[in-house]
């Protein structure tokens, strides 16, 4: 997973790294400046956090289903919880269904406490 | 138009000012640029960028670098939209990806605020990196108006300088 996740230019630009604790899977974003959309806030730019969750829904993927071939998005969409102040990120996605063709996976990312979401994503992937 | 003039951003309407997203450090790193503003809408430009990338093997930028650059216009749509500037914040935003964006292609996209009430914002836009007519995506959100107490002050005072420019220019002319 480590090495695909390399593999993505975008996942390096992010600085985005893997981590696979007691409760599975999850991605860190690291805090940086240039990933601030609201410089009065300060707050993470809306964008980043939806790309965030989109990235980690792609990986749990790959990871479940252990198919080589890069799944899809069809759509993705994202609720904004609360702001995400200066501060790292974490993710995780629980995958609600795994069919033949498609993918419905749900993503939350918070940054102190998990149990307070900033954002939560939902999207359908093509396998 | 003469109604235009209703617009808090009304004196930036037209072409896109140079430093429109100043306020804004991470549309500045990946350069965005303002293409076109009117009442209730905006075009962006995302150059393409070889760090944007999710696909390596089709050279094809990430899904996720797709809802940043509508997520930007939309925030920009908006503000496009109100008579008097207030703070916005995204509530959700989704996005359709018709089809694979061409490789190393710059992306645009068009987002239009559908309705603008005292607390939501509607919007819905798409993004093409060759004919608007043939887009790759399409978006559609909402936004919170006075979510935060914060005033994209960037954007107001760009207006503001801007409309006093354009008075400058009037007395000159009267003069």
């Amino acid at each position: 997973m480590k090495e695909l996740l390399d593999a993505i230019p975008y996942a390096r630009f992010l600085g985005v790294e893997l981590e696979r604790g007691e409760a599975g899977l999850e991605l860190r974003l690291p805090f940086r400046d240039d990933i601030i959309g609201n410089a009065n806030l300060p707050a993470i730019h809306g964008g980043v956090l939806g790309a965030f969750l989109e990235l980690t829904a792609l990986l749990r993927l790959i990871d479940e289903s252990g198919n080589a071939k890069v799944p899809k998005p069809i759509n993705f969409g994202v609720d904004y919880l609360r702001s995400a102040g200066p501060k790292d990120c974490r993710a995780r996605a629980e995958i609600f269904k795994l069919g033949r063709r498609i993918a419905n996976v749900r993503v939350v990312v918070w940054q102190d406490d998990a149990t307070r979401p900033v954002a939560a994503g939902y999207g359908k992937f093509l396998l | 138009m003469p109604e235009e003039r209703n617009y808090a951003l009304a004196s930036i309407f037209g072409a896109g000012i140079e430093n429109m997203l100043h306020h804004t450090p991470h549309a500045l790193r990946l350069r965005m640029q303002v293409e076109k503003t009117g009442p209730g809408f905006a075009v962006v430009h995302l150059p393409f960028a070889a760090e944007l990338v999710g696909d390596p093997g089709r050279g094809v930028v990430f899904g996720g670098v797709i809802t940043t650059l509508l997520d930007q216009t939309a925030g920009l749509a908006v503000a496009c939209a109100m008579k008097e500037l207030r703070p916005i914040a995204t509530v959700d935003l989704r996005v359709d990806y018709l089809r694979a964006a061409e490789p190393g292609k710059d992306l645009y996209a068009h987002v239009e605020c559908t309705k603008l009430t005292r607390a939501v914002a509607f919007v819905r836009g798409s993004a093409w990196e060759g004919s608007e007519e043939d887009p790759f995506a399409t978006c559609l959100g909402t936004f919170m108006i006075g979510a935060n107490p914060v005033v994209r002050t960037g954007l107001k005072k760009l207006a503001e300088a801007e409309a006093e420019a354009e008075r400058d220019r009037a007395r000159e002319v009267e003069s």
